[in-house]
């Protein structure tokens, strides 16, 4: 390997580490909200590619439909509580939807890559509150492995749903550029700089969100106590939906990214998910700037990884974690109660 | 009706074979083989409250390893067993390492990854054959019956079920099966009362990769051809969801659930194609979907359900009945006798009747309160690793206990800081044996930061701890029980769901030598009959002896805390520590528990207790010492501390 090639996997490696780092950030958001290790995470990022992919071909994705049909029972439910739920029920399971199955009807045919792009964000997005409303809010309190194995059943239901509307075939997201330009002898495609702009941009938004805007604060104090932050009046339906919420959308944007460098199919987004998980470990649990290290690293190594030994790429990365947690290991005192 | 109930399966059992047609037999092989994977699980997550998402693997490295072995190298199934059972056991056991200090839900995910990880080995070792597989595998024999037809098969993989699940019936029901069940959620209080919960739910792990290996051992000759697709991580799930839609917490959950899940998943590949027309579409949707709805509706599984109206289980025959209830909570008449009813394991004349009490002080011993029996009878004996720290009298090998008066606990300048918080600083004190000291101060004064640092749960930042004359500091917590010092805790911690007895016989648990094989094999029944009665012994003289089969957590606060108390005792401790162990008891409640703690300083015991209750602790205690901000602000009499003018100030703010 020459040092063309390796820059050239470097770049691939550094870009799909920012996806990681994408995921795991919503993996961590949802977990420390909630205590659900969100594994579907991975398969809305499939569907945000192959919605995008869909709409592009001039076709209305199944999940625009799967989407009306869940919101359709969630306005029914919202509607028989009556009150204030109501009113809100109306807006988001309601009025949004009819807004959006419109918008797609009128606007898909076009083809025009930006409106495809941002139907396919606002189909994704509202699955995560939804997957929150009827999956994991009825059982909000079970331990953290029954979540874990909701959570696993859950996937299979995407993968599943996923198949049905997209059916077995690879397919692309559209590149936000098709632009690129040389460094020395390496070419940078500006997708890649496309993708490492939203990373920071999102991040940026988060941090903002997170430490400027009570919705964001009203998170992060029921991560570091929930029950204290019952208390005070935080209301932990609310939490978890914006919890799922931020992580849907930030796997529908992951999806759109990645799905204009690799092309996936329905099945494609778990393994991804995990990735993100492995990142999520790798440095969430010493800090942010690690969890970003550590996607980069995950990312960069499955390149390299995939150029030489293709066929043991899984193998090697999720082998990674081994180290990691031995250290974890070593360093954790004596045996406390756990949940 | 149980009885009833297990000859039904066991003649179903053998029946089935012979009776079944052709496609019957193969679908309950697979049920069967499911069943041997979700028995390990049962123990693993039901038990034990851990989570693999990476059976299947199990399954597959020691199919992988019988077919190598018998089909190319020509060896007979029984090496590819042993081989096979070797590797899972071996890398589960390394896997166990890297995880079984980390939480549940970590051990969960790595199996995720390492299930992903072998799954693709299996596919692109060249070895394996990748996805075209290996066919022609040898079947089994037994003499001249070989195994290549299917009805044989069948009775060779339920037998082999029946068996495992009775090993694993003995083993939930000894020793280590209780200890097992302190992993779920009460690991402090097991390592309290002397278990290794490491090395022990690293064990449960490799068990339950055992299991695995037998059923892909079986797996592999009993369909002859193997290729990677059954060892993927979806079928690692599936035998979780078999566990949970089962009903993780009994052995039968694991058939119930693996007949549900095999048979389920057969009808949806049956049915829903012909339903909606396509195939191949909508089976793994509409499955999923259905086990989402049992995880929401029944989370604790279906044998709940279906057991719910069943009789009441009768005490098994290891729990005789003891001693006709007293209608009253507490035997009035003298309720520190111990009950003629409990035998003796030593006729009491081998041992002082009355030992000597403690040296100048026969007067404190309460009015009408026996002299106790030989104290510490055969602990030295009886309790296996903590025998060499019990000094030994003069040669003549019975076992005593510490010397009267000495010195059982000392601190000396203990320090101990949470983020900048002092909640122990410079702290001196001691214990001695045939002592009742106090530990008292307003709330977050550090009493219970004490008794952690005492009792190994917290290192100390500075100073030493001294058990018994050697340094404790850095001890784990089961070692300081092993050495003889037994605690209480503050928030009371039980297995709610299991018996008073079975709760107190935990603290037997240091008594006993019986490991994992010799409970699965039965081989354990005289000394488990030797802890049990031990319990007994405890609950009685505690006055528990009417609720011993009860569900732990059903008692009221205070009756939990005199469970606890008596766990504890069947330590045989020198030291006992006791945290807040008046609260929530009522007046004769307390009245009987001061009596008990007496009598126990009287044999020698030293007392070290956390209280509130002031009354109690002032009739009670030789010595009290107050904290104060992590710090000792006096220690004395009681009467001498009551009138003390810094405890005044502690307790009643400053007079000005």
């Amino acid at each position: 390997m020459d040092l063309f090639v390796f820059l050239a996997l470097l770049q691939d490696g550094i870009t799909t580490g920012a996806i990681y780092l994408l995921l795991a950030i919503g993996l961590l958001i949802v977990f420390s909200v909630t205590r659900v290790i969100f594994v579907p995470q991975g398969d809305l990022l499939a569907f945000g590619t192959l919605t995008v992919a869909s709409l592009q071909s001039g076709h209305l994705p199944g999940t625009l439909w799967l989407l009306d049909g869940v919101a359709a029972v969630a306005l029914v439910v919202s509607l028989c509580r009556g009150g204030r739920a109501a009113v809100m029920g109306v807006l988001a399971w309601g009025v949004f939807p009819l807004v959006l199955t419109l918008a797609a009807v009128l606007l898909a045919p076009y083809q025009v890559p930006a409106i495809s792009i941002l139907l396919a964000l606002a189909i994704v997005t509202p699955m995560g509150p939804l997957i929150w409303r009827f999956a994991f809010r009825p059982v909000a309190g079970a331990s953290v492995l029954a979540l874990l194995i909701l959570a696993m059943a859950l996937h299979f239901v995407l993968i599943g749903a996923g198949l049905v509307f997209f059916g077995p075939e690879e397919a692309s997201a559209p590149a936000l550029t098709e632009a690129s330009f040389d460094l020395g002898t390496l070419n940078v495609s500006d997708q890649s700089l496309a993708v490492l702009l939203c990373c920071a941009a999102l991040v940026s938004g988060l941090r903002w969100f997170f430490g400027a805007t009570i919705h964001g604060k009203a998170l992060r104090a029921t991560a570091s106590d929930r029950i204290g932050a019952r208390l005070v009046g935080i209301d932990a339906a609310a939490t978890g939906a914006l919890a799922f919420g931020l992580a849907s959308f930030i796997a529908a944007l992951a999806g759109v990214l990645i799905g204009a460098v690799t092309p996936l199919s329905y099945d494609a987004g778990f393994d991804i998910g995990l990735k993100g998980f492995v990142a999520a470990i790798m440095g969430g649990l010493v800090s942010y700037p690690m969890a970003a290290a550590g996607a980069v690293l995950v990312g960069v190594l499955e390149s390299l990884v995939s150029f030489w030994a293709s066929a043991y790429r899984e193998v090697i990365v999720f082998t990674l974690l081994i180290p990691v947690l031995v250290w974890l290991s070593l360093r954790s005192g004596s045996p406390e109660d756990r949940a | 009706m149980r009885r009833w109930f297990v000859l039904i399966v066991i003649v179903a059992i053998v029946a089935a074979p012979v009776l079944l047609p052709e496609f019957y037999v193969t679908l309950f092989g697979y049920v069967g083989l499911a069943t041997l994977v979700a028995l390990g699980l049962v123990l693993l997550t039901g038990v034990s409250g851990q989570t693999s998402f990476g059976q299947a693997t199990f399954v597959g490295i020691a199919a992988y390893s019988t077919t190598l072995l018998t089909r190319f190298e020509g060896a007979p199934p029984v090496v590819g067993l042993a081989v096979g059972l070797i590797l899972t056991g071996t890398i589960a056991w390394l896997l166990g390492l890297i995880t079984a200090r980390l939480s549940g839900h970590f051990l969960a995910l790595v199996s995720v990854a390492w299930g992903i990880s072998f799954f693709s080995l299996f596919g692109t070792l060249p070895a394996l054959h990748g996805f075209n597989g290996i066919g022609d595998i040898p079947p089994l024999r037994i003499g001249s019956l070989s195994a290549a037809n299917p009805r044989v098969n069948l009775g060779v993989i339920w037998v082999t079920a029946a068996i495992v699940m009775a090993i694993s019936a003995n083993l939930l029901d000894s020793r280590v099966g209780r200890a097992i069940r302190t992993l779920n959620g009460a690991r402090l209080m097991g390592e309290s009362v002397g278990i290794d919960t490491v090395r022990l739910s690293r064990s449960v792990f490799v068990i339950a990769a055992l299991y695995a290996g037998i059923a892909g051992f079986l797996f592999a000759h009993f369909q002859r051809f193997i290729n990677p697709t059954p060892f993927n991580l979806g079928a690692s799930i599936d035998y979780l969801f078999m566990v949970i839609i089962g009903g993780s917490e009994s052995l039968w959950g694991a058939p119930l659930g693996a007949t549900l899940v095999v048979v389920l998943r057969d009808q949806f590949n049956d049915w829903i194609p012909r339903l909606t027309g396509r195939a191949g579409d909508f089976e793994a949707l509409v499955f999923s979907l259905v086990v989402i709805l049992l995880l929401q509706r029944v989370p604790s599984g279906l044998l709940p359900l279906l057991t719910r109206f069943a009789p009441p289980r009768r005490p098994s025959a290891a729990l005789p009945r003891h001693p006709p209830a007293s209608p009253l909570r507490h035997p009035p008449a003298s309720p520190l006798r111990h009950p003629p009813a409990t035998p003796r394991r030593h006729p009491p004349a081998a041992f002082p009747r009355h030992p000597p009490a403690c040296p100048g002080d026969l007067s404190r011993q309460g009015a009408g309160v026996d002299p106790p029996d030989e104290p510490g009878d055969d602990v030295g004996a009886v309790r296996g690793d903590g025998g060499g720290a019990m000094p030994v009298d003069g040669g003549r090998g019975i076992p005593t206990l510490a010397k009267w008066g000495k010195e059982l606990l000392s601190l000396e300048g203990v320090s101990r800081n949470f983020a900048g918080l002092a909640a122990a600083r410079d702290v001196n004190f001691n214990v001695h044996a045939c002592e009742i000291v106090a530990l008292i101060g307003p709330n977050g004064a550090g009493k219970t930061t004490l008794f952690n640092l005492i009792s190994g749960v917290l290192p100390p930042g500075s100073g030493t701890i001294r058990l018994f004359g050697q340094p404790g500091g850095n001890l784990a917590p089961r070692q300081v029980a092993a050495l003889g010092v037994a605690r209480t805790f503050q928030h009371v911690k039980l297995l709610p769901a299991r018996g008073v007895l079975e709760n107190i016989a935990l603290g037997t648990h240091l008594s006993g030598r019986a490991g994992l094989w010799r409970a699965m094999l039965r081989l354990d029944r005289a000394e488990e009959a030797t802890l049990l009665a031990t319990a007994r012994e405890q609950a009685i003289r505690l006055g528990l002896g009417h609720v011993l089969d009860m569900p732990a957590g059903d008692l009221p606060l205070g009756q939990q805390r005199v469970v606890e108390i008596a766990r504890a005792l069947c330590l045989r401790p020198r030291l006992l520590l006791l945290d807040e162990p008046a609260a929530g008891l009522r007046l004769p409640e307390k009245q009987h528990l001061a009596a008990l703690l007496r009598q126990l300083r009287a044999e020698g015991m030293g007392v070290l207790l956390v209280e509130h209750d002031m009354d109690f602790v002032m009739q009670l205690a030789d010595r009290v010492i107050v904290m104060d901000f992590g710090q000792k602000i006096a220690e004395g009499p009681p009467d001498q501390v009551r009138s003390d003018p810094a405890v005044r100030e502690a307790y009643l703010g400053g007079v000005t």
